[in-house]
């Protein structure tokens, strides 16, 4: 037999020595001992016959996605919204639970629909639960960012897997501060956000439907963040290039179509303006870009891949590729950060959002190696973002071959959250998030670093080893 | 109060670096006082001021350490500490853009093909890091002891599959190639391929066959229970595969206790299926001891058998034998050995410290003596006490020098003791040195473990 060229040691550092000291080369694994109670359950899942496999598949299934703009549009339209009815961020939740922020968008979007005509009204509605309802966006095939608050008459970016013809969905981005998402329901707010209805999102309708009409096809939203990683983006807490990238690909669109659409340029100068000047406009549509990839994954039985990580501003949930549609939750945690003005930690909501979508995908918080330009927004330093971006690798399946960090050598997003590495490892999922305010009406008071509850993974675990005993004859 | 200057000529770390060093290496037990400094002229000056003699050749490009110590005993420890507050420190220059080590099995294969993979975690998390190594496609060696059968069974299935070679669970001896892993003693290429199911038991037939000038290519261990019923030998029939593919390999030689019946069955009959000849040596109550195996397997190559060594001379001294092993097999083939010759009657007691009764939260006798020293001088107190029979185990992984605490242990210990020292020249401790050393502390020391008890026995009065 031929020597070993090389031993991989996990465990007591003496043997590597004794290895060295042949002269062969040694890579100590830094083996630590996992989460606790799992060792039985991580067991069992690695036994799973189907495992491997079925985690290359949904690997797999993700990475073929290619997602594109192909329509924008109401969501009464789309996704079949009925007045009353709201969806929103994270896991599901009723009233009583909610957290600020949730209540906050609520609140405005009841106002906006017109169910009540002061925002403040809507409180005994939401309590009485008279026709309303709440449900979560990702049961709807949708994201949406922070509260994820969508009603009827919001306009959706409608996202496509060509290959497919899945869709997934996203409301249009109200850019920072005071805004619905972040709990805010201020006149201003509404106004914005019925603008929004009237004239933005009708003529970014006209300016998709006319270039995929006059051949351009729809916007390749895949491609744009391919290149976006590689100019400073993330694609959760810095979107501006993937923003910009956008407005090249649709304001000709927008120019040429306004007319027959009923806008006149000040209405494209207006929409043109607002969109270049939100630096968040992209991580609408990066969010369902990310959410069609990893929906592609869902339901492979056996898989121990997250498809989803999503906060309702009091519980953190995820689903898992394995698992079905089954949610693992947990508190939903407080970000590390940075605040804005005044603001302070006890000022901020536990973490809320669908946007977490972006790291379970790999990028956001995953790819923070290719965004040095806002390590500091979010309270780190570029050795810590390099550090980040690595120590992800340790809990994922793959590396995205399209997503790549041109810092780290073109190296390949971390991508695919294996829950059983992360019980292996203690290493959790880091997340950039923004943060709300906790009172309802506040808006957005910070950002920073967030990580899920630990105990949602090996909950999710021993699920997976349940579901994997019961398939194998004892 | 002793001092101890030392210069380290072309070693250099910048100075806040070393004032960090000195400050951690004072803080050591046995140090009074100490500093690590760049041998500049102001540093000397520093030094000379603390009552430190720096050697006139210091030059600002040595690096100086000055230790003051309680006792010389201090020393190794407080040049030790020196040395790991250097490297840490080292360590955090390098910032956080180094690439941390991997934290699993499979993290390490993304970065390194080409490897085996040695896994050493406790128990229950010892079939995930295998598994890691087996979907990347590599051999794989589980020192780990306390896996669970089932586990076992999976590892080994998944491992056929792919014709990949599982050693262990609790394998603690492997040759692969020539790369000893895990308790492994140095030996040189030769026509002896070995397939163990006991890891001392292994390392006594190497030693043998180094003593006889008999080669061995590899030596593949499969853990315990690999021809149980239930594990039917999945990892020794790829050993034996591996083995019969190596031209350099003549003769393959399978250790292990005796199987359980139709899996010894099937063993055989994947051995006539090889090229390669099969010798068994099956360990047990009816069996020959390992030494007779060894001239088995020698005489089967027709070579010489030789005399096996004997170093120094113990007394008689009626009595029980108090055998206190390191070597689980060692230890059994003794007790088997003495019950055979001396019965069961004697009051003799043979104690594995390697078992998990004993190292729980500890360190295998073989790397940590203490509890087995402690154990010694009490037997060697018992008036009931005849002769005292023991292991030493040497090559890599073993503790550095085990006769340097064990003979000053048996230089005041009143009775007779048999050692088998189990080894070979190449070995990092030395044979030539261990023996020496211990049969200067009045040991009489044997090569072959089986001629140690025989002699034991012979000298407790119990015949032989």
């Amino acid at each position: 037999m031929s020597t070993p060229a090389a031993v991989v040691n996990v465990g007591a550092d003496l043997f590597a020595e004794a290895v060295e000291d042949q002269a062969v080369p040694v890579t100590r694994v830094d083996w630590r001992p996992p989460m606790e109670g799992t060792e039985a359950d991580l067991a069992a899942v690695a036994a799973d016959p189907l495992r491997r496999t079925a985690n290359e598949r949904a690997l797999a299934a993700m990475l073929d996605v290619t997602a594109t703009l192909v329509d924008v549009a109401p969501a009464s339209e789309v996704l079949g919204l009925q007045r009353g009815e709201f969806l929103h961020a994270g896991p599901p939740i009723a009233w009583e639970r909610t957290s600020g922020p949730l209540r906050g968008a609520l609140m405005g979007g009841a106002a906006l629909e017109g169910l009540v005509d002061d925002p403040e009204a809507a409180v005994p509605l939401f309590e009485s639960g008279t026709g309303v309802s709440l449900e979560p966006c990702h049961h709807r095939s949708a994201v949406g960012p922070m509260a994820g608050v969508v009603t009827p008459s919001m306009w959706m970016f409608v996202l496509e897997d060509q290959a497919t013809g899945r869709r997934t969905y996203c409301s249009l981005n109200e850019g920072l501060g005071k805004v619905l998402r972040y709990g805010a329901y201020a006149p201003e707010v509404l106004t914005r956000l019925r603008w929004m209805g009237d004239v933005l999102g009708p003529l970014l309708r006209a300016a998709v439907r006319s270039r995929i009409d006059g051949g351009a096809g729809p916007v390749d939203v895949t491609g744009i963040l391919t290149q976006m990683l590689q100019m400073g983006d993330e694609a959760h807490n810095r979107n501006r290039a993937g923003t910009l990238m956008l407005l090249r690909d649709l304001s000709p669109a927008m120019v040429l179509c306004s007319e027959e659409a009923g806008f006149d340029g000040a209405d494209v100068a207006e929409a043109l303006r607002f969109i270049g000047g939100n630096d968040h406009f992209f991580l609408n549509l990066a969010m369902p870009a990310c959410k069609l990839a990893l929906d592609a994954a869902r339901g492979i039985e056996g898989s121990t891949m997250v498809v989803a990580m999503a906060r309702n501003g009091t519980d953190f949930g995820i689903q898992v590729a394995g698992t079905g549609d089954e949610w693992f939750t947990g508190p939903a945690q407080l970000a590390d950060g940075l605040f804005l003005g005044d603001y302070g930690p006890d000022d901020a909501n536990p973490d809320i959002g669908d946007s977490a979508i972006t790291e379970t995908a790999g990028i956001g918080g995953f790819a923070m190696a290719t965004a040095p330009a806002i390590v500091r927004f979010v309270g780190g330093s570029v050795p810590d973002a390099l550090a980040t971006t690595r120590r992800m690798h340790e809990i994922t399946l793959g590396e995205n071959p399209r997503w790549s960090v041109p810092v780290l050598e073109f190296q390949g997003t971390p991508t695919g959250i294996d829950v059983s590495k992360v019980c292996r490892t203690g290493i959790l999922p880091q997340i950039n998030t923004g943060m709300a305010g906790k009172v309802a009406g506040v808006g957005q008071v910070g950002a920073g670093l967030v990580t899920p509850p630990a105990e949602i993974f090996p909950q999710a675990l021993s699920r997976l080893a349940a579901l994997a005993a019961a398939r194998t004859p004892s | 109060m002793t001092t101890h200057v030392e210069l380290r000529p072309g070693a250099y770390a910048d100075s806040v670096t070393l004032l960090q060093v000195s400050r951690t290496v004072q803080g050591l037990d046995g140090v009074v006082a100490a500093q690590v400094a760049m041998a500049t002229p102001l540093n000397i000056e520093v030094l000379t001021g603390m009552g430190f003699d720096v050697p006139a050749e210091a030059t600002p490009n040595d690096l100086v350490v000055a230790l003051r110590l309680e006792d010389a005993g201090a020393l190794a420890t407080a040049l030790a500490g020196v040395d790991q507050a250097l490297r840490d420190a080292n360590r955090r220059e390098t910032g956080p853009s180094e690439q941390a080590p991997p934290r699993t099995t499979g993290s390490a294969f993304r970065r390194t093909s080409d490897a085996i993979a040695l896994v050493s975690v406790p128990g229950p998390s010892a079939f995930v890091e295998a598994m890691d190594a087996l979907e990347a496609g590599h051999d794989v060696m589980v020192f780990s002891d306390n896996v669970p059968l089932d586990q076992e069974v999976a590892l080994k299935r998944a491992a056929a599959e792919q014709r990949l070679l599982v050693m262990g669970p609790d394998c603690g001896t492997a040759v692969v190639g020539g790369l000893g892993l895990g308790f492994a003693n140095v030996v040189s290429p030769g026509p002896v391929g070995i397939v163990a199911a006991s890891g001392t038991g292994c390392q006594q037939v190497l030693a043998l066959l180094d003593h006889a000038g008999v080669g061995v290519s590899s030596a593949l261990g499969v853990g315990g229970r690999d021809l149980s019923a239930e594990v039917r030998g999945l990892a020794t029939r790829e050993a034996m595969r591996r083995l019969d593919e190596d031209p350099a390999v003549e003769l393959i030689v399978l250790i292990s206790k005796p199987p359980a019946d139709d899996v010894a069955a099937e063993i055989r009959e994947y051995a006539g299926t090889l090229a390669t000849p099969v010798e068994y040596a099956l360990l047990g109550p009816g069996q020959p001891d390992l030494t007779a195996a060894t001239e088995a397997v020698l005489r089967r190559l027709g070579r010489e058998v030789p005399a096996w060594p004997v170093t120094g001379s113990a007394a008689p001294n009626a009595g029980a034998i108090r055998g206190p092993f390191a070597g689980g097999t060692l230890a059994s083939e003794a007790r088997l050995i003495t019950e055979l010759l001396a019965g069961t009657g004697g009051g003799h007691t043979f104690v594995d410290f390697g078992d998990d009764e004993y190292t729980a939260g500890r360190a295998h006798p073989m790397i940590d003596p203490s509890i087995r020293l402690e154990h010694l001088a009490r037997a060697a107190a018992d008036p009931a006490t005849g002769v005292l029979l023991l292991d030493v185990v040497l090559g890599h992984g073993a503790e550095p020098d085990p006769a340097a605490s064990l003979a000053p242990a048996l230089a005041g210990i009143g009775k007779p003791v048999v050692v088998a020292v189990v080894g070979t020249d190449a070995d990092p401790q030395g044979l030539a040195r261990q023996v020496r050393a211990l049969a200067d502390a009045g040991a009489e020391v044997h090569l072959s473990n089986a001629g140690a008890t025989r002699r034991a026995i012979e000298l407790s009065g119990g015949r032989a």
